[in-house]
């Protein structure tokens, strides 16, 4: 049984790492900087679950297991707040997606920063 | 390597970026050392804590680095002879972990021997810490307080200024404010739990200080500066501070009243042994007070001040 939870275990931190990578291609690759932010903040937040839960299968179930599970939760919670944090600032500082024409002064009402964020998102 | 990016970058984001990689990076080779206390205190300060602090600093000046007015050539000449004098002096140096080394064969054998039985807690780190070398951590927890006093003296504590409506970012950020209530009590319960648990485990008064600061670093961050100044004065963190180091300093004192040496803790209750876990107590829990309040003093200190452009 432990020998399947090994091998389980071993699944998960491989597709985890390889997500990391994907992640890390992206943020480099990408054209703008909220492509940018997208691909990061989505593989590091299916990635670092993906390795915690790794290696939470390659542990004993101890007080150990629980504080590496409260990690995963934490990171589940944070890392998407800190992507939207991110990208909501972006837009209020001015910057714009690409294809969209830049705007000249940052934005005053972040109310209407934020429909017209919205409206340019669309494709 | 990336020491060398950060000296060569003039991008200043960059280079606090890269130096909470920097500390993370160095944070996991203490690790590596299986110096697991260090390891926390690095992480906590210098990829959390610096780290907002340099980029609210960072906020009042410019982000880009002038490009230097002097040929550098002789700068770098002496740095490296000065390199060149040290590297040959290291390779004087007992082998790292070397058993026969001096450091080995008479402090730490004293302390790992004696260390359970007269102090009394299974961390050796915070036996060391905060009895053997008691007198080492008082001067670290004065340098703190010191270094509060400094820029309290420097920049002064600012009124706060009013949020210009249209300007206020954080009007309608409906997602992070929920996700900071939501955080910030288990962020808080942590640091107490690192303070407490410092004896038994890695932990400690300097982690827990840090770490319950970012819990009103994160408020202030995300609810403002008129709140998060009506959730703690400014005004109450130095004497907060003070009351860290006076705790600490109180205990020597209250020892030596006891007619025993200066922070000797078998003074604080009969059994000696428990009188040294009262003592660890107390201090650490002074510690944790001091820098708590410094950290977060210094931070209301550089994120009041209004840029003066």
């Amino acid at each position: 049984m432990s020998e399947i939870l090994q091998w389980i275990g071993g699944l998960f931190l491989l597709v985890g790492g390889v997500l990391c990578i994907t992640g890390g291609v992206g943020l480099l690759r990408l054209p703008d900087f909220f492509t940018r932010v997208h691909a990061g903040g989505i593989t590091d937040t299916l990635s670092t679950p993906l390795l915690l839960v790794g290696l939470m299968l390659h542990m004993e179930l101890s007080l150990d297991t629980i504080k590496v599970l409260m990690i995963l939760v934490f990171v589940l919670i944070t890392n998407p707040t800190a992507t939207h944090s991110m990208a909501k600032a972006a837009l209020h500082g001015g910057l714009r997606p690409l294809g969209k024409t830049p705007v000249e002064q940052p934005v005053q009402n972040p109310l209407q920063g934020n429909e017209t964020g919205e409206n340019s998102s669309k494709p | 390597m990336i020491a060398i990016a950060v000296i060569r970058l003039r991008d200043l984001f960059a280079v606090i970026i890269l130096f909470g990689i920097y500390s993370l990076l160095t944070a996991a080779l203490f690790m590596d050392l299986n110096a697991v206390d260090v390891a926390f205190t690095e992480a906590a300060v210098g990829a959390g804590v610096t780290t907002v602090m340099m980029l609210s600093s960072l906020y009042l000046t410019s982000r880009w680095e002038a490009t230097p007015k002097h040929n550098s050539l002789l700068p770098l000449l002496v740095v490296c002879i000065t390199g060149a004098v040290l590297v040959y002096a290291s390779l004087d140096a007992p082998l790292h972990g070397d058993p026969s080394s001096p450091v080995h064969q008479h402090v730490a054998p004293r302390y790992i021997e004696k260390g359970p039985a007269e102090v009394g807690m299974p961390n050796m780190v915070t036996a060391v810490l905060a009895s053997y070398r008691g007198f080492d951590t008082f001067g670290e927890t004065f340098v703190i307080f010191t270094a509060g006093l400094g820029v309290l003296l420097l920049l002064g504590i600012q009124k706060p200024h009013k949020p210009q409506p249209e300007l206020n970012t954080v009007a309608n950020e409906v997602v992070l404010k929920v996700v900071v209530k939501m955080l910030i009590p288990l962020i808080l319960l942590y640091a107490l739990y690192v303070q407490f648990h410092g004896d038994f485990g890695a932990g400690g008064g300097f982690q827990a200080g840090v770490i319950f600061s970012t819990g009103f670093i994160l408020y202030h961050l995300a609810f403002g500066e008129i709140e998060a100044r009506r959730v703690i004065p400014t005004c109450w963190l130095p004497r907060l501070a003070a009351l860290g180091v006076l705790i600490y300093g109180g205990v020597g004192v209250f020892a030596l009243l006891e007619d025993k040496p200066f922070l000797d803790y078998s003074a604080l209750a009969d059994d000696p042994v428990q009188g040294q876990h009262l003592g660890v107590l107390l201090v650490e829990f002074g510690v944790g007070i001091t820098v708590f309040s410094v950290i977060l003093l210094i931070f209301h200190i550089l994120a009041g001040r209004s840029r003066q452009s």
